[in-house]
């Protein structure tokens, strides 16, 4: 059966009787890294044309059809367009930070990377503060917007940076608190125990009505997180030309637009391992035939599908809704989702303590 | 009595997100009724929008008669020149002088496909076609005369 576990083992062996242990840990750091990479990469495309696609059967267009079979290609030609332009550094910009904006972008991509458990025994760092990690490592995303929209040197960039701002930061308080649900329930922060903890049903099955409510939320709570319509005021094409990355160019924007697709994919991830069970296949409590079945499908299609589940519908989530004002962006922050997430905490702590979920 | 339209808003918004998502899901899963048009693949079978309007031009029936008496309201009508209307006098067989156009010039180049000259057109002479492949070498060629060479007014169009 094919096993992301098993490949990563046998490399492991392989590496450990031709090599002395730290060559080994070097040259699977190398590995690692690259593989991270080439995702970003692969997800970059996929995305991108995945994307474009939904959007356009939802708009009852076509969408990309020409450049290979019903342009299925065009990501790739997009991205080769994007390496051979220029990227313009503008005079008026500091050009240090404005440099900088974009490898900050990606490099939390990366770092987000590290605690996500990708199939069963398959993960690049089992930490017992996963959850904490990630809730921390992204919040220094705003970062490298504030960066790029201050260095710009441009009143657009500002003004979207200084928006996103102010919706990054409220928004993380509903979405962490919607993730500090499922904590409540498993009584753990690492990622690895969490989906341990749904083999006998994943929580959103288990959890039933405050745990779909922290669903709900999370979802809301992560398309804002990823500055994506309808919480896009960051970039708002109609008002701000293009937002903080106005004056980006060539492979420099490549790159802020590649750090949004996989922060979609991050956070889909997240939401997966969370409440739809991650890797764990589709169990239910007792039905050990049943189970067993589900357990020839490898973990990492299983977890591969639930995330994709996950952007489709963010993605579909993204091409219904129009996008909202400032003021009605934090009124939804702050008049109902925080008061229903902190109403929602007290029913999911009432429900472990009295163990009403299965 | 905030609380309770406070939770009313809540499900509301719940209730219209659903039913748009539900309209949109609708859309994605039936990719039938594509509404693109492939052009330059489809020009034999391409069919325009009623209301697409592409040029002014002036209707003829098979014996070269048109309905336009030379009234100008299209030239007064249009907002930026477009159109000049060029009259002269018949003798009628009764050997009365009458109005009627000698040309009815039409600068495409100029037009904006506003549509005011039709609404103008009191004899219903001219109306918008739905061609749109203009482009030409020389401009010369915008320049239309809409009239036919050698025809004349229908009878009873007064």
């Amino acid at each position: 059966m094919f096993s992301l576990a098993d490949i990563s083992k046998t490399i492991d062996t392989w590496l450990r009787l031709h090599l002395n242990d730290t060559w080994t840990l070097v040259v699977e750091m190398v590995i690692a890294g690259v593989s991270v990479i080439g995702l970003f990469a692969v997800l970059g495309l996929v995305l991108v044309i995945m994307e474009r696609k939904v959007s356009a059967w939802i708009q009852i267009r076509l969408g990309p059809n020409r450049v290979g079979p019903k342009g299925m290609f065009q990501s790739l030609a997009d991205t080769v367009k994007l390496l051979v332009k220029e990227g313009l550094t503008p005079d008026g910009a500091d050009k240090f930070l404005f440099n900088l904006a974009p490898l900050i972008a990606i490099v939390v991509a990366m770092l987000l990377m590290a605690p996500i458990a990708f199939a069963k025994n398959f993960q690049l760092w089992d930490m017992n503060i996963g959850v904490l990690y990630i809730t921390a490592v992204s919040s220094i995303m705003v970062i490298s917007v504030l960066m790029a929209g201050w260095a710009s040197n441009n009143k657009y960039s500002l003004l979207g940076a200084m928006r996103s701002g102010a919706q990054i930061v409220s928004y993380e308080l509903s979405a962490g608190l919607s993730i500090i649900a499922i904590v409540i329930l498993t009584g753990s922060l690492s990622f690895n125990e969490i989906v341990q903890s749904q083999a006998d049903g994943w929580w959103i099955f288990k959890g039933h009505i405050p745990v779909i409510i922290a669903f709900v939320i999370f979802i809301i709570a992560a398309t804002a997180e990823t500055n994506r319509a309808p919480f896009d005021l960051a970039e708002a094409e109609s008002e701000l030309t293009a937002g903080f990355h106005t004056e980006y160019s060539g492979m420099k924007f490549a790159l802020f637009f590649l750090a949004e697709y996989v922060n979609v994919f991050i956070v889909c991830a997240i939401g997966a391992t969370l409440f739809l069970g991650g890797w764990m296949p589709f169990h239910i409590g007792h039905w050990d035939a049943f189970n067993h079945v589900m357990d020839f499908i490898p973990s990492s299609m299983w977890f591969f599908g639930k995330t994709f589940f996950l952007i489709f519908l963010i993605m579909w989530f993204r091409w219904t809704f129009p996008r909202l004002r400032i003021d009605q962006l934090l009124n939804l922050e702050w008049k109902y989702l925080l008061p229903i997430s902190m109403f929602n905490i007290l029913l999911v702590t009432a429900m472990a303590i009295l163990k009403w979920h299965f | 009595m905030y609380i309770i339209n406070y939770i009313k808003t809540v499900f509301s918004t719940v209730r219209s997100m659903l039913v748009g998502m539900r309209r949109t899901g609708y859309y994605f899963t039936h990719h039938k009724e594509i509404i693109t048009e492939q052009y330059p693949d489809n020009r034999d079978t391409l069919k325009m929008a009623d209301r697409f309007k592409g040029e002014v031009v002036m209707p003829h029936d098979e014996k070269n008669e048109h309905r336009c008496t030379g009234c100008t309201a299209c030239e007064l009508a249009c907002p930026n020149g477009t159109i000049k209307v060029i009259t002269k006098f018949d003798i009628t067989p009764e050997g009365k002088k009458k109005k009627a156009i000698d040309k009815l010039v039409y600068h495409l180049e100029l037009c904006t496909m506003c549509n005011l000259c039709i609404v103008a057109c009191p004899s219903d002479a001219i109306k918008m076609a739905q061609t749109f492949e203009h482009s030409v070498f020389d401009r010369n060629e915008l320049t239309k005369v809409l009239n036919n060479p050698g025809s004349k007014i229908m009878d009873g169009v007064e």
